[in-house]
């Protein structure tokens, strides 16, 4: 059983031994969230005839975390951090996330000044005492916390990535004194050089963690008391399982479960497909995500902002480090809004009609035209079976929103101006793509595409053309995809340790030593959720040349490390450096700044898929739709199916319209789809 | 249906995607760069031209010392190398302070693309590399020569062969050639991934040249841009502003001109050049100068060759903003980075709402040194880090000024952990400075209080470029000055704001950055906001 909770849906997904997948959506209830999620693994259970016994595993997602951080909901929280550098926190880079606008407002930081209290201790770079922990700097802090009601602390001092004696004895000395205060060290959720953001990522994890324990807690137990006597994992931004224990503990590694989801999901589809260079795009009402997913891994890294304020902007959030899946997410979705700019261009996003009043089309009272409306007008969703028919679509209200906003003031016929809507939403995605592949220095060319989520069925095709996609996926329960994903996800543990070796002089022993200590830490963890699986290993290195600024991550061999592993280390990482620069540096030496090791067990479901079906006609269509052609200017004849009537081996040529409640995949002339053996939509484009 | 809107429709596209190559050439130059400042604080410009050397889109980046730099540097490179005569494998070089971006750290890198045979665009990147020879980056110099090694305009490769008499001079006169063979690696790189993208995207969209796609990007821009300078009063406005400069204090006026075909800023009545480093080529000036008009005109419309040429920037020659050759030039920014409050000061008599007060702007960027070799009896291998701190920014409308935050330059702060594994050094405070933004009904950004020692309690030296000592950031309609920035040793005398000073053994330098000036009557200030400051320790 997957349950994903999100900012709208709680969806809950049953997988049984046999047979079709049972699914259900609710409305996420904000006040308690567990309401929604009992309810609706009570509605897939009734579905399925199953018993609270019968069920094998629970995974469970939530953004709660995120809406945490986002409302400011979380807990009253203290830092206790090294005397004289209290302002840290708030600092950060001590630069603009936006060069031209001079009324920015740099983000608010989760503890403010009066609950950041100095600590008089030092260590130097090598974890070396520079001063001794002083007990009665302490002392002065405890008043602090208790006229202010402080609920949680972060405990975050200089350098004590390299030695945390001082943070345990602080932690140690204050449950003593204060036993019910929640405490977060910084040198366990984020042992990692840079101390803004160590400091940062402390300070949010302490921020959530009393009312993620809460809700965890309180959730397991009435699932105990429903029946349920199975082991219950919560889905990682990272893409793994973890325990309810260690979610308690670092709740902020939760933070991007829901999107990790999806990514998992598009990582299965890829391998069920041997698809092995993946371009995965999520696109809902709000945002786009896209993520890189190349020999079946999504692209992961160590960082991630929550709450980008400013038009999804980087510097303008939060910024945490934990293990991510790394994707860019921009202001394009259903529901973002268009408009002409000074310069008589049009603008998509980053501003989003919502859910309320939605686009002018949903015939909610909105004025403005959204990418919907657009899409609407171009013919590409089919208003008669629109969200099951439960509500019809106002086609007048779309065309009188973008004639209003784009057609007029740029003197365009109306189909013209939608067409320039969508032409810009997609063009955007296409340059946010491209951007991140260059920042992480991956290619994007000749990629397939795995497209779910209810606007990128309409844009996916169009998409995969600016960037040379030769297939898309759409797979089957696209509208549940991240709680599919979860099923998919392995139970699995990241442990990151920042220890600097120069590879000409490498300490291997210390290495060795180090990684054994991570492999201990990790497999504590996965043990708890995987008893008696046989766990892979991964092990991982954050690598530049010496000078360089970015590092980058290379894969180590496991395997106990001796003298000639500087040499080896250093191969693997010219290997990793040519493939991305196409070239390496001679003569200059090479620096690890942080290893990485990811303990994982097997994985608990799997998507098999068979594409290569014989193909066959899908024969008569439900119904026909003119569809805006934009090579021809014209209107074309579109063939509309219904994709629950579509079985496996069926074949659609385009232009044609694949409804479900959820979305309609849009199958442009030129292009074709085919029904695998999974239910999944495999769009080619035709040589 | 009418082709012609089809047409339009795809000009924007291509006008986005050409915003979107040049973003990705800038990646890949921050991704792959050697220079701290660079990959930290994304010190560098992109962006491609026309045939004419007209700059179409520019990436957005972490400086505006480069906006108009770079752009004016692609027509200096068409001068001397004609683009009829240039070849498909070429790539041009220059670190010229006055054919580039003003001083000698900054190479700039041109690389002609050609389609179906003939020369369609030119992609130009600018990077700052950490070690030119000479003195070193820092104000001290008396004159260029003095300030490392100056490549005239040239090419790097010839028909896609290395000039390898020009490396094997560049690596025999600064001090860290692999890092600075690299960044000349990267610039060429990014250039290249540029190049490669257009050339898609031309194939995509079915088109042999950037023509009239190009008339059309700079016609719009510079229309809008009008558009924008047609909402203001027109007129002409003055104001002058007084900084420490390097050892007499700099006066920088400035009068602006609102008319119909744009805005006018000249500087005449400026400070003369000045004998040691902190001169100012015209072109950087022009960059700062009209940064600081786009900050408040026009912030929206792209940067390119129709919006920046409505902005017209002059200073007298001889004037330490319009400084000839030989001067030395090499932190032309402690000077450069002053001009947007002198802008700013103009417009602020017509515009009275809409105009941040005076913040520090300098930005404070030590170059600590030691080791063995500089510092006798030193038993540490010889370093040399050069870490940047912000001051307070200037009360904006309606608003504080921000804490602690880099204003105009875009550059980041360094890390303490990062310093301290970079060199022998232990930053002992490193806080906020109560009370230093200056009052108004609108506060200005408070500044900060660093003290740096030795690791080991040897001596050291710092290479300073700090202004706002003497002169503080002032605040604007009754709103007061922020505090002034100090520089001095613990328990000891003050040391000067510019050049290179050595910090005795056991002894620790005290940094003390200056707060942003204040904006209307502090009588006035919400009793909620000064609760606020009272909780915070600001007051």
């Amino acid at each position: 059983m997957a349950v994903d909770i999100g900012g709208t849906f709680t969806d809950v997904v049953l997988e049984p031994p046999v047979g079709p997948r049972y699914t259900t959506k609710l409305l996420t209830t904000h006040g308690h969230p567990g309401e929604a999620v009992l309810a609706g693994i009570g509605a897939v259970l009734e579905q399925s005839g199953l018993q609270a016994g019968d069920v094998g595993l629970i995974i469970h997602g939530t953004t709660l975390a995120t809406n945490a951080l986002i409302e400011r909901q979380g807990a009253a929280t203290a830092l206790l951090t090294t005397a004289g550098h209290r302002d840290a926190l708030e600092m950060a880079h001590e630069d603009r996330f936006e060069q031209y606008d001079v009324m920015i407002d740099r983000p608010k930081p989760l503890v403010p000044r009066h609950l950041r209290l100095p600590v008089s201790e030092r260590l130097d770079r090598d974890g070396n005492v520079l001063l001794p922990l002083d007990v009665a700097s302490l002392e002065s802090a405890l008043p602090v916390l208790d006229e202010h009601g402080v609920e949680s602390v972060a405990i975050g001092y200089l350098h004590a990535f390299v030695n945390p004696e001082h943070e345990l004895r602080t932690a140690e000395w204050l449950s003593q004194l204060r036993p019910n205060l929640s405490i977060t060290l910084a040198s366990e959720v984020c042992p990692e050089i840079r101390e803004f953001e160590r400091l940062s990522t402390a300070c949010a994890n302490a921020y959530v963690r009393p009312l993620m324990a809460r809700y965890l807690e309180r959730l397991a137990a009435e699932l105990t008391d429903q029946g349920f006597d199975c082991p219950f994992f919560l889905m990682t931004s990272g893409g793994g399982l973890t325990t309810l224990e260690t979610a308690a503990k670092f709740p902020i590694r939760l933070v991007e479960s829901g999107p990790a989801g999806g990514a998992i999901l598009a990582q299965e589809v890829a391998r069920g497909a041997g698809m092995d260079r993946v371009l995965s795009f999520d696109m809902g009402g709000t945002t786009a995500k896209l993520c890189l997913v190349d020999d079946f891994e999504p692209l992961t890294s160590r960082s991630f902002e929550v709450d980008r304020v400013y038009r999804f902007r980087k510097g303008s959030g939060l910024p945490v480090r934990i293990p991510v899946i790394e994707m860019v997410e921009i202001g394009a979705g259903g529901g973002s809004i268009a408009r002409v700019d000074t310069l008589g261009r049009i603008q998509v996003g980053p501003k989003s009609a919502g859910s309320e009043p939605g686009p002018a089309s949903y015939g909610r009272g909105g004025t403005r035209p959204a990418v919907t409306d657009a899409d609407v007008l171009l013919g590409r969703i089919c208003a008669d079976t629109f969200a099951g028919g439960a509500f019809a679509l106002d086609n007048d209200a779309a065309l009188r929103a973008v004639d209003e906003a784009i057609a007029r003031p740029m003197a365009l016929d109306s189909e013209l101006a939608a067409f320039g809507i969508s032409e810009v939403v997609d063009e955007n995605m296409a340059a946010a793509a491209r951007a991140h592949a260059a920042e992480f220095g991956m290619d994007l060319g000749a990629r397939d595409m795995v497209a779910f989520g209810g606007a990128a069925p309409l844009h996916a095709a169009r998409l995969g053309e600016k960037l040379g996609v030769r297939r898309v996926v759409i797979p089957a329960e696209a509208g549940v995809g991240s709680a599919v994903g979860f099923l998919l996800a392995p139970v699995a543990f990241e442990v990151v340790r920042s220890r600097r070796q120069r590879l000409s002089e490498l300490d291997c022993e210390l290495v060795d030593g180090l990684m054994r200590e991570m492999r201990d830490e990790a497999e504590a963890v996965v043990r708890l959720g995987a008893p008696s699986a046989s766990l892979s290993e991964r092990r991982h290195a954050y690598i530049r040349y010496v000078g360089q600024g970015h590092e980058i991550l290379v894969s180590l061999p496991v395997e106990p490390y001796g003298p000639t592993h500087g040499e080896i280390f250093r191969a693997a990482f010219e290997a990793a450096y040519r493939q991305l620069y196409g070239r390496v540096i001679e003569g200059v030496d090479v620096e690890v700044l942080s290893w990485t090791l990811t303990l994982a067990a097997p994985v608990q479901a799997s998507l098999e898929c068979g594409i290569d079906l014989p193909r066959r006609s899908a024969g008569q269509p439900a119904m026909t739709q003119p569809l805006f052609d934009p090579a021809g200017e014209a209107r074309l004849e579109a063939r509309v199916y219904l994709r629950a009537d579509l079985s496996e081996g069926q074949n659609i040529d385009g232009p044609a319209l694949i409804t479900e409640d959820q979305t309609t995949t849009v199958v442009p002339k030129g292009w074709c789809a085919a029904v695998d053996t999974l239910g999944h939509l495999m769009l080619e484009r035709r040589p | 249906m009418n082709t012609g809107a089809l047409d339009r429709i795809h000009t924007q596209l291509l006008w986005d995607r050409l915003l979107a190559v040049v973003e990705e050439q800038a990646q890949t130059l921050v991704r792959t760069a050697f220079s701290t400042t660079v990959r930290e604080a994304g010190d560098i410009s992109a962006g491609v031209f026309d045939t004419r050397g007209r700059m179409l889109a520019q990436a957005v980046t972490g400086t505006p010392g480069h906006v108009n730099a770079m752009a004016a540097s692609v027509g200096f490179f068409l001068n001397k190398f004609p683009v009829a005569e240039l070849h498909p494998e070429d790539v041009l070089l220059t670190n010229d302070p006055w054919h580039g971006t003003g001083h000698l750290n900054d190479f700039t890198v041109v690389t002609p693309v050609f389609h179906g045979g003939r020369p369609v665009a030119l992609f130009a990147a600018t990077s700052h590399i950490a070690d030119v020879g000479g003195l070193g980056f820092g104000p001290d110099g008396r004159q260029v020569f003095e300030e490392g090694l100056n490549i005239p305009m040239g090419y790097l490769y010839r028909a896609g062969k290395p000039n390898e008499v020009l490396l094997e001079i560049l690596r025999a006169n600064v001090r860290d050639p692999r890092a600075a063979e690299g960044d000349l690696h990267s610039l060429t790189a990014c250039n290249r991934a540029g190049a490669d993208r257009l050339l898609e995207t031309l194939d995509e969209f079915g088109m042999d040249d950037l023509d009239e796609a190009g008339r059309v990007i700079i016609e719009n821009s510079r229309r809008a841009m009008l558009a924008e300078i047609a909402k203001l009063p027109q007129g002409c406005w003055t104001h002058g502003m007084r900084i420490d400069g390097y050892d007499e204090a700099v006066d920088l006026v400035c009068s602006l001109t609102i008319g119909d075909d744009g805005i006018d800023v000249d500087f005449s009545g400026t400070s003369p050049v000045c004998g040691h480093g902190i001169n100012v080529p015209l072109t950087y000036t022009q960059a700062y100068a009209s940064f600081g008009v786009r900050c408040v005109v026009g912030n929206d419309v792209p940067n390119n060759a129709g919006s920046l040429e409505v902005v017209r920037v002059t200073a007298p020659e001889g004037s330490i903003l319009n400084a000839a050759r030989p001067a030395a030039v090499s932190a032309r920014h402690a000077i450069g980075q002053m001009l947007p409050d002198v802008v700013l000061g103009c417009l602020e008599q017509p515009l009275g709402g809409r105009v941040p007060s005076e913040g520090a702007s300098c930005l404070f960027g030590p170059v600590f040194l030691g080791g063995r070799g500089l510092i006798p009896g030193s038993v540490v291998e010889p370093f040399v880090i050069n870490a940047f701190y912000a001051g307070g920014s200037g009360a904006r409308p309606g608003k504080d000024g921000l804490d602690c935050t880099a204003f105009p330059s875009g550059v980041r702060s360094t890390p303490v952990e990062i310093t301290e594994n970079s060199a022998p050094l232990i930053i002992w405070k490193k806080e906020y400075r109560p009370g230093s933004g200056g009052e108004g009904e609108f506060r200005g950004g408070v500044g900060q209080i660093m003290e740096f020692a030795h690791a080991r309690g040897e001596a050291f030296m710092v290479s300073k470029m700090f202004d706002r000592i003497k002169h503080p950031p002032r605040g604007r309609q009754g709103g007061q000055s922020g505090a002034p920035a100090r520089v001095y040793v613990k328990d000891g005398p003050e040391l000067r704001g510019m050049g290179r000073e050595t910090i005795p053994a056991g002894g620790r330098m005290v940094l003390e950055t200056a707060g942003g000036g204040g904006r209307g009557n502090a009588a006035d200030r919400d009793s909620q906001k000064v609760a606020e400051d009272i909780e915070k320790g600001f007051l």
